[in-house]
């Protein structure tokens, strides 16, 4: 009896405080991207059957603990061996779960593994860009943000491959609103993985391979993530963030992107030919200053993306 | 000659003379006596278990707060990698092989393993690998994860000798194992005692059977992929290179095609160990002896068969993890008939409350858990939110120290009285559970939900966002409970060698064989091998002493309490 009303207040609580938790503490982040709703969805579903099992087995269990155990003068254990109809039943019955939640799976899963078309109020993304994928679908219309990631040790680096002129970023991925980014992710070291968690899934990046992944934020903001594969002594340094501005911020940015990286490029030609002037009029080069040259090329002023890298 | 006289000499160890062993330490050291070799095991296991969860307290005392400073990134790694190392190649295995070793020839009837210097020769390889591999500490441990994934594990990247210790751990320890296996699969093959047939095993040899053979498949796979990367750090080769024209994906192929059996050969004789406790404890027989035993070989033959579930999140093609998906779940349905049967089990018994069974409860009620989240990550695309994450680690405690760990102080506290002829303090061991109860589910109930909040595991800080800190604070808390829980049982254990209650022969009214005999047993386990004739054959003697009144029965020659 007593127990029954444990029992009842137990689900009570759970039944009041499951909606008021936040989304994150008993499912997956989500929220602006399709595939994350998609994939806390079909996260919420294995949940509540596993809470099913759960609930089965644990009253089972503590129901058993408490009406079995030994007492003096009571009923002697019953010698029971076995129940071939009983445990074929809960065979079955745990095999049909299993088949209910792969058919389940299948469902949602192009919803969550193709791009879908980006929408109408989405930019325009350069000129129908044709890009073959190994595995993941392109959306349909092809108007796509195509992106590398190029993660290394402890860097992300971010390519606008629908760019004319060279547009990159380190760090932080600026994307527009409604537009379908597809992510072409790959390594230049060891062993990453991009993980954006309100964005969708992880996609490891393998040296030597290519992964994919997509995401479409169809809210404005700030989304953080990570790299979840352990890469070495600044893996929790490793940390990214996309930014998903507004058709026209985003424009504005990519322009002001172009300019800066093209400013860039020039101020290292300027440096180099001033180099050269001076060590012309220095006469004879010296072998010290020769490595000195040589080191600095080596490591050219900072693209403009990385500053603001936090 | 008449055909009726001739009989097929069964393999067994008869004693001729008995020599007596040296005395003291080197007694020890020159020991290969089953028993002699079982404690060893467990006190070397002891001891790694306390080093690895003090590495485990010192990661939790680190992640109280969000970039906290306490200690630096690759000291961090260091202790990631040694904890994982640990607990797995040098406390949980070792633990059970001891198990194995100090009962499986008890609960067969035998006198010892069928190759007693090869046992002696795999607990010292085993000491041997844990020796070389701590002594890294003294130079620069490997920093790579338990996982050793390449190409972050070549000597471009870690050319430190760590990762090198760590490779030498893998073949010591591994034909450690592998030549254990081999001993126990050649022992119970081939020296049960008269009646043993394989449906009279006891259910934690049949575990302990599967276990062997699964270290047979598995382990060879392991061995080679470590000399590759051994050859890779030093003889120029490329297997894990891509510039090299090999492959990161295989390191990880060859590592899962080892490590998903490996999960099972920590669980399954501790599932041995519950099916031996819940019965005795229930005074029941086990519920669907058959269902038990053939379920064990139905997860061993899966557990080959599922190893890229642990790699959804790399450039696979969709079918191969649609595969890997369904042959994860399909595990899952064994596994639940083993739930069932321990459920079916305590059902209507006469259930007596000591510590083995709280233990052995505990277990069914937390690697249920362990379980459904195991589906849960099965499911791929769930998996690719999951993935690395602290739900993974979470999920992995409620298998390994859910599952094992409950299940091993189960089995502590179940057999420790037949070892040491002590009972342990029935107080503290149920203050260790309570303990260790609540510390775990604190320490790790609450990393599911840090993980969908987006903490990647295996980073030494991590961003104040949300309520990251708040989880990770009560974890931390949640740790030391579970560390105070398990220093009771150890403290439990050193008083009791001493000063624990006298045992008896048979102090649980156990079901198997190894009660048969005095606490501790003879070097010579049993003067007279008994006879079998039902799959708990304790029982049977007690009805025939019972019916005897008070006379020894048939083939009873030893003293029965």
């Amino acid at each position: 009896m007593r127990l029954r009303l444990i029992l009842l207040a137990v689900i009570a609580a759970l039944l009041v405080v499951a909606p008021e938790a936040s989304a994150d503490l008993i499912s997956p982040e989500s929220g602006p991207s399709q595939n994350a709703n998609d994939i806390d969805t079909l996260y919420k579903i294995t949940l509540y059957i596993g809470l099913v099992i759960f609930l089965l087995v644990e009253t089972t269990l503590i129901y058993s603990l408490i009406k079995f155990r030994a007492r003096r003068g009571g009923p002697e254990a019953a010698q029971i061996r076995g129940n071939t109809p009983l445990e074929i039943s809960w065979t079955i019955g745990a095999a049909l779960i299993l088949v209910m939640l792969a058919t389940v799976t299948f469902i949602y899963l192009p919803g969550i593994k193709d791009p879908p078309a980006s929408k109408a109020s989405a930019i325009e993304t350069a000129e129908g860009s044709d890009y073959a994928t190994i595995n993941q679908k392109e959306p349909p219309g092809g108007n796509a943000l195509h992106i590398s990631v190029n993660s290394q040790q402890y860097i992300w680096r971010y390519d606008y491959d629908d760019s004319k002129d060279q547009l990159f970023s380190f760090h932080t991925l600026y994307v527009p609103v409604n537009t379908t980014v597809t992510l072409t992710i790959y390594s230049s070291d060891v062993a990453h993985s991009w993980w954006v968690p309100k964005l969708g899934g992880k996609a490891d990046a393998i040296p030597g391979h290519t992964n994919e992944t997509w995401f479409r934020a169809d809210e404005e903001g700030t989304y953080d993530g990570a790299c979840a594969e352990l890469c070495g002594e600044g893996h929790a340094d490793m940390r990214t963030r996309v930014v998903v501005l507004p058709a026209d911020e985003y424009e504005a940015w990519a322009e002001q992107q172009t300019a800066d990286i093209k400013a860039a490029q020039q101020g290292l030609a300027e440096q180099r030919k001033e180099r050269e002037a001076a060590d012309e009029d220095a006469g004879a080069v010296t072998p010290t200053e020769e490595k000195k040259t040589t080191e600095h090329e080596k490591n050219p002023p900072p693209p403009p993306g990385e500053e603001e890298a936090p | 000659m008449e055909a009726t006289t001739v009989t097929r000499p069964r393999p067994e160890i008869v004693m001729r003379a008995y020599r007596e062993a040296p005395k003291g330490w080197l007694g020890w050291l020159s020991t290969t006596d089953h028993k002699r070799i079982g404690i060893m095991y467990f006190a070397a296991a002891l001891v790694f278990f306390v080093v690895g969860g003090a590495e485990a307290l010192l990661m939790r005392l680190q992640l109280a707060q969000s970039e906290s400073t306490l200690i630096d990134a690759q000291t961090y790694n260091g202790l990631v990698t040694m904890h994982g190392t640990t607990m797995v190649f040098l406390f949980v295995i070792p633990i059970l092989a001891g198990f194995a070793n100090y009962m499986v020839p008890l609960m067969i009837g035998a006198r010892d393993m069928a190759f007693p210097r090869l046992n002696a020769l795999s607990f010292w390889l085993l000491v041997t690998g844990g020796i070389v591999f701590y002594t890294s500490l003294f130079f620069e441990p490997p920093t790579a994860g338990w996982t050793m994934y390449a190409p972050l594990s070549d000597n471009a990247y870690l050319p430190e000798g760590g990762v090198d210790a760590w490779i030498l751990l893998i073949h010591l320890t591994g034909a450690s194992t592998l030549i254990g296996a081999i001993n126990l699969i050649a022992t119970i093959h081939n020296m049960r005692t008269r009646g043993m047939g394989w449906g009279r095993m006891p259910l934690f040899v049949w575990t302990v059977l599967v276990f062997s053979y699964l270290i047979v498949l598995a382990y060879p796979a392991i061995a080679a992929a470590v000399t590759m990367l051994l050859t890779d750090r030093h003889f120029d080769t490329a297997f894990f290179d891509p510039i090299g024209g090999g492959d990161p994906m295989l390191w990880q192929h060859l590592f899962w095609f080892f490590g998903h059996p490996e999960v099972y050969i920590m669980i399954l004789p501790a599932f041995g160990i519950i099916s031996e406790v819940l019965p005795v404890f229930a005074r029941k027989p086990i519920f669907g002896y058959k269902a038990v035993a053939a379920s064990t070989v139905a997860i061993a033959f899966l557990s080959m068969l599922v190893w890229a579930h642990h790699m959804f999140a790399t450039p696979t093609a969709t079918v191969v993890l649609a595969f890997f998906m369904i042959s994860s779940m399909v595990i899952a349905v064994p596994t639940g008939i083993k739930i069932f049967n321990w459920l079916a089990t305590l059902w209507r018994g006469s259930i007596v409350f000591k510590t083995p069974l709280y233990f052995g409860a505990g277990m069914v009620g937390l690697f249920t858990i362990g379980g459904i989240t195991g589906v849960q990550l099965a499911v791929f695309p769930a998996d690719w939110q999951l993935h690395d994450s602290y739900f993974v680690v979470a999920h992995l405690h409620y298998v390994l120290f859910g599952g094992s760990v409950f299940g091993i102080f189960a089995g502590i506290y179940y057999w420790f009285p037949k070892m040491s002829g002590r009972m342990l303090s029935e107080g503290l061991g149920k203050l260790s559970f309570w303990l260790m109860f609540v510390g775990f589910n604190l320490t790790f109930l609450i990393q599911h939900s840090a993980g969908m909040s987006g903490m990647p595991r295996r980073v030494y800080q991590y961003p104040d966002t949300g309520d990251l800190e708040l989880y990770n604070l009560l974890s931390t808390i949640g740790s030391f409970v579970l560390g105070i829980g398990v220093l009771v049982t150890l403290v439990n254990i050193v008083r009791s060698i001493r000063n624990g209650k006298i045992a008896g022969n048979d102090p649980w009214q156990g079901n198997t064989l190894e009660w048969f005999t005095q606490s501790p047993p003879p070097p010579n386990n049993f003067d007279v091998i008994p006879t079998v004739r039902s799959v708990e054959p304790m029982k049977d003697i007690r009805r025939e002493v019972a019916k005897g009144a008070g006379q020894q029965a048939g083939s009873v020659a030893q003293p029965v309490a």
